[in-house]
C-alpha cells in the first residue's frame, strides 16, 4: 500500500536530572497519498517531534512510521523537509540550493536541469538563479527552501511552520504558492503552523493535538484548500464555514491553553 | 609626562576642529539618527581622526628628536651645544682666593672636537679648556693648570660666584655644575626635552638606516632575507598547523571518541603561551630552523583545532538535517555542508594564529637565531643601535597587519556569506 502510516506512536523525553517528558502519546493516523494536512496544537504539545520522528531524526520510543509498507528508520530522500528558516545554504547560490538533491544522488545536469529551472520559474525565483542566499528575502528563501524539496522529488513533504518567520502579505502569497505546488505536483504534505486560519486553509485534513502527554484532539476534514486552489484566499476566507471553524478552533486551544495555566498555577 | 600632556591636546584640540570647523554634515543615514551613543552601528571609524592621530605620532617622534623632517618652529627645545663658560673661585694655602674662568665645549657625540683655545689669564688660577657631549656629564679638573695643587690646599668654594661645597652644585645657563665628594667639579650640559639618538633616534635616522640595511644587508643577510626568513618560518609552521589542526578540530566535533580524547590535551595546551614552550623546544630541536617550525606549528596547531571545532558545533542543526533528507550521504554532508559552514570559524580561527605564530616567530628569534626580523633587532640592542631597533620594530608592525589585512581579503572572497546570517 502506498501512504504514510503512524502507528501507537509514542515519546518520551528522559532528561538528565531524572524527570522525563511525554512528548506524544499513543498517536495513530494514516495520511493517504496526495492529501495535505495541517497541524496545530498549543505550544509544546509534540508537532516538532512528531514530525522529527516522521522525517526520520528521533527514532520513537513505541510505536513506528510506515512508508509505503516498510518502516522509516532514518532520514531519506523520500520525506523531504521544509525547516522555518535558517536551512538553506549559504555558501551556494539559489541554483546550487536547489539542485542539492539530484546532485547528491550522482545525477548530471542534464538530468535535473531543466526541471530545477522549471522550479525556479514556478516560485518565482527566474531572475535570482545566480544569487547567493543571504541576498534574498525572507520570503524568497522560503520560496527556495520549497524548490529544493520539490527538486528532490520525494513522496512526502514534511513542513515545520514553513511560513512563520513571514510578514502577513508575504505570508499569504506563499500559502497560495503551496495550495499550487501541492495540486500541481500531487506531494503528500503534513504542514504545521501556529495560525487557524492558515490551518484551514491549507488543511484538507486538519489535526488538533493537546498536550501533556502530546495526542490527537480532534480531527477535520475540510472543503477549503480544495477551493483555495482555483480562488483567492481572501473569497475562500469569507466562506461561512470558514469563520465558524475558526471560532471553534480558537476556542478549544484558548482552553487547552487555559488548562496548562492552571495546571502550572496548582503544582506552583 | 609633557608628551603625554601634549598628545591628549592635540586630541581634544582636532575633535573639536574637525567637529564643528571641518566636518558640518555628514550626509548618510546614520546622521538621521537621534540616538548614536550605545548604537554600536553608529560608531564608525573616523578617518580624519585616524589621519591626525598617525601624524600626530610622527610629529611628536620629530618634535622630540629635532628631526629635519618637521619645521624647527615644533622642535622641542634641544640639548645645549656650544661653548659654555662659567668662573670659579679657589682658594689655597698662603695665597688669596682667586677666580679663573673655563671654557667647555660641549658637542653632538659622534663628531669630532677640539677643545676650545683660551688665554690663561692672571693670578694663580688659570683658565682652563674641556669638552664634554651633549646630553653627558664630564669632570672637570680646574686645578691641573692652577699654580696650587690640592696638596697645597687648593679647594673651589664658588661658581659663578656662588658658594659651592663637596656634594652641591650650581645651577649656570648652560647646565648642571656639581662637585663631587672629594671636590672635582662635574659639568652637566642643559639636556633640553629632545631625546638623545641613542635612547630615540630622529625618524629620518631610522629611514636612512633602513635604506642602508636594504641595500647593503645586516648580519651577512639583506633585510629581505631577515624579514623573508621570519615570514617564512611563519608560513610553515602555520601551514602544518592547521593541516594537522584543522582535521583534529573536525574529528573532536564528530566523534564522542576524539573529543574525550583530545580535549584534556587541546584544553591543557591552550592556555600555555607559545612563549613559554621556547627554552623546551630549544632543548629538543636546537636553534635551526626546525625548532622554530615546530614551535610555530605548536603555536597554529591548538588555535587551528579549536576553531575548526567551533566550527562543526556551529552548524544549524536545520542545515545537517535538511541535507539528510535530500538524501545526502555523511560524506556528502562532511564535504558540502560541514565544511563549507565553518569556513568562517577557521577564517577567524586562521587570522589569530596567524598574528600569535607572527609575535612568537620574533619572540623566538630574539632568544636565539641566524636570521629573521627578531634576531636582526636583538643583536642591534646589543650594540646600541637603537635606529636598527626602532626600524625592526616599526617592519614587524607592518608585516604582521599586511598579513591581517590579506586575510581579511581572504575571507572577504571565500566566506562572503560571513556575519550574515
Ligand atoms: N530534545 C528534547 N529533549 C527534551 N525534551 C524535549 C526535546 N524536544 C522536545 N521536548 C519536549 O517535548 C515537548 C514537545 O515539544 P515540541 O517541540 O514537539 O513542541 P511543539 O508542539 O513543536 O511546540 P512549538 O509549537 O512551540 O514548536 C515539549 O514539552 C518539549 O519540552
Ligand atoms: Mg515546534
Amino acid at each position: 500500500m502506498s501512504g504514510l502510516k503512524i502507528e501507537n506512536l509514542s515519546m518520551r523525553f528522559d532528561l538528565p536530572n531524572g524527570t522525563s517528558v511525554q512528548a506524544l502519546k499513543d498517536v495513530s493516523l494514516n495520511i493517504a497519498e496526495g492529501e495535505i494536512m495541517s497541524v496545530l496544537g498549543p505550544s509544546g504539545c509534540g508537532k516538532t517531534t512528531l514530525l522529527n520522528i516522521v522525517a526520520g531524526f528521533l527514532a520513537p520510543t513505541e510505536g513506528g512510521i510506515f512508508m509505503n509498507g516498510h518502516q522509516v528508520t532514518g532520514p531519506n530522500a523520500e520525506r523531504g523537509m521544509v525547516f522555518q528558516q535558517g536551512a538553506l545554504f549559504e555558501w551556494m547560490d539559489v541554483r546550487s540550493n536547489v539542485s542539492f538533491g539530484p546532485r547528491m544522488a550522482g545525477k548530471r545536469e542534464a538530468e535535473w536541469g531543466e526541471h530545477v529551472d522549471h522550479l525556479l520559474d514556478v516560485v518565482g525565483l527566474r531572475d535570482f538563479k545566480e544569487k547567493a542566499v543571504y541576498e534574498l528575502s525572507g520570503g524568497m528563501q522560503q520560496r527556495v527552501a520549497l524548490a529544493r524539496c520539490l527538486a528532490n522529488d520525494p513522496d512526502v513533504i514534511l513542513m515545520d511552520e514553513p511560513l512563520g518567520a513571514l510578514d502577513a502579505l508575504t505570508r499569504e502569497k506563499m500559502q497560495s504558492l503551496v495550495l499550487k505546488l501541492w495540486k500541481e505536483t500531487g506531494k503528500t504534505i503534513i504542514l504545521i503552523t501556529h495560525s487557524v486560519e492558515e490551518a484551514l486553509l491549507l488543511g484538507e485534513r486538519l489535526l488538533v493535538m493537546a498536550p501533556r502527554p502530546g495526542r490527537i484532539h480532534k480531527e477535520y476534514n475540510l472543503p477549503f484548500a480544495d477551493l483555495g486552489v482555483n480562488a483567492d484566499l481572501r473569497e475562500v476566507k469569507k466562506h461561512p464555514e470558514f469563520a465558524e471553524r475558526r471560532e471553534e478552533i480558537l476556542g478549544m486551544i484558548w482552553d487547552m491553553e487555559e488548562e496548562i495555566m492552571g495546571r502550572a498555577e496548582e503544582s506552583a | 609626562m609633557i608628551v603625554f600632556l601634549i598628545y591628549a591636546a592635540i586630541f581634544v584640540i582636532s575633535f573639536f576642529v574637525v567637529k564643528y570647523v571641518v566636518q558640518k554634515a555628514t550626509n548618510d543615514f546614520t546622521s538621521l539618527k537621534t540616538v548614536t551613543f550605545g548604537d554600536e552601528s553608529a560608531v564608525k571609524p573616523n578617518r580624519v581622526a585616524s589621519v591626525i592621530s598617525v601624524l600626530t605620532i610622527f610629529l611628536l617622534w620629530g618634535a622630540f628628536t629635532g628631526s629635519k623632517l618637521v619645521p624647527s618652529f615644533v622642535h622641542a627645545p634641544g640639548p645645549f651645544v656650544g661653548d659654555a663658560t662659567f668662573t670659579y673661585t679657589a682658594e689655597a694655602d698662603g695665597v688669596e682666593a682667586d677666580d679663573a674662568t673655563v671654557t667647555v665645549r660641549v658637542f653632538q657625540v659622534g663628531t669630532d672636537v677640539e677643545a676650545p683655545a683660551v688665554e690663561p689669564g692672571e693670578g694663580w688660577a688659570k683658565n682652563d679648556a674641556d669638552t664634554v657631549g651633549a646630553w653627558r656629564s664630564g669632570l672637570i679638573r680646574v686645578d691641573k693648570n692652577d699654580e696650587k695643587s690640592r696638596g697645597e690646599g687648593h679647594k673651589v668654594v664658588a661658581v659663578n660666584g656662588e658658594p659651592i661645597a663637596p656634594g652641591g652644585s650650581v645651577q649656570t645657563e648652560f647646565g648642571r655644575i656639581g662637585m663631587s665628594p672629594k671636590g672635582s667639579l662635574n659639568f652637566e650640559p642643559n639636556k633640553g626635552w629632545q631625546m638623545e639618538p641613542i635612547w630615540l633616534p630622529p625618524p629620518e635616522a631610522v629611514l636612512k638606516r633602513m635604506g642602508e640595511i636594504a641595500s647593503e644587508g645586516y648580519r651577512d643577510s639583506t633585510l629581505w632575507e631577515h624579514l623573508g626568513y621570519s615570514l617564512f618560518r611563519v608560513v610553515i609552521g602555520f601551514f602544518f598547523g592547521a593541516l594537522v589542526g584543522i582535521p583534529l578540530g573536525y574529528a573532536m566535533g564528530l566523534s564522542n571518541w576524539f573529543r574525550g580524547w583530545f580535549d584534556p590535551i587541546v584544553e591543557f595546551m591552550r592556555p600555555v603561551p607559545p612563549l613559554a614552550l621556547i627554552p623546551l623546544v630549544i632543548i629538543w630541536a636546537g636553534i635551526g630552523e626546525t625548532g622554530k617550525i615546530i614551535l610555530l606549528f605548536l603555536a597554529a596547531l591548538w588555535i587551528m583545532a579549536i576553531a575548526a571545532r567551533a566550527g562543526v558545533s556551529g552548524v544549524a542543526i536545520s542545515k545537517v538535517h535538511a541535507a539528510y533528507s535530500l538524501g545526502a550521504s555523511k560524506f556528502q554532508i562532511m564535504r558540502h555542508v560541514i565544511v563549507p559552514n565553518s569556513l568562517p570559524e577557521i577564517f577567524t580561527g586562521a587570522r589569530v594564529a596567524m598574528g600569535v605564530c607572527w609575535g612568537t616567530v620574533v619572540a623566538a628569534e630574539l632568544v636565539a637565531a641566524e636570521k629573521g626580523a627578531g634576531m636582526m633587532i636583538m643583536v642591534a640592542s646589543k650594540f646600541q643601535l637603537t635606529d636598527i631597533v626602532i626600524m625592526g620594530i616599526i617592519l614587524i608592525g607592518i608585516i604582521g597587519f599586511g598579513i591581517d589585512i590579506l586575510m581579511r581579503l581572504a575571507e572577504k572572497a571565500l566566506v562572503p556569506w560571513k556575519g550574515r546570517i
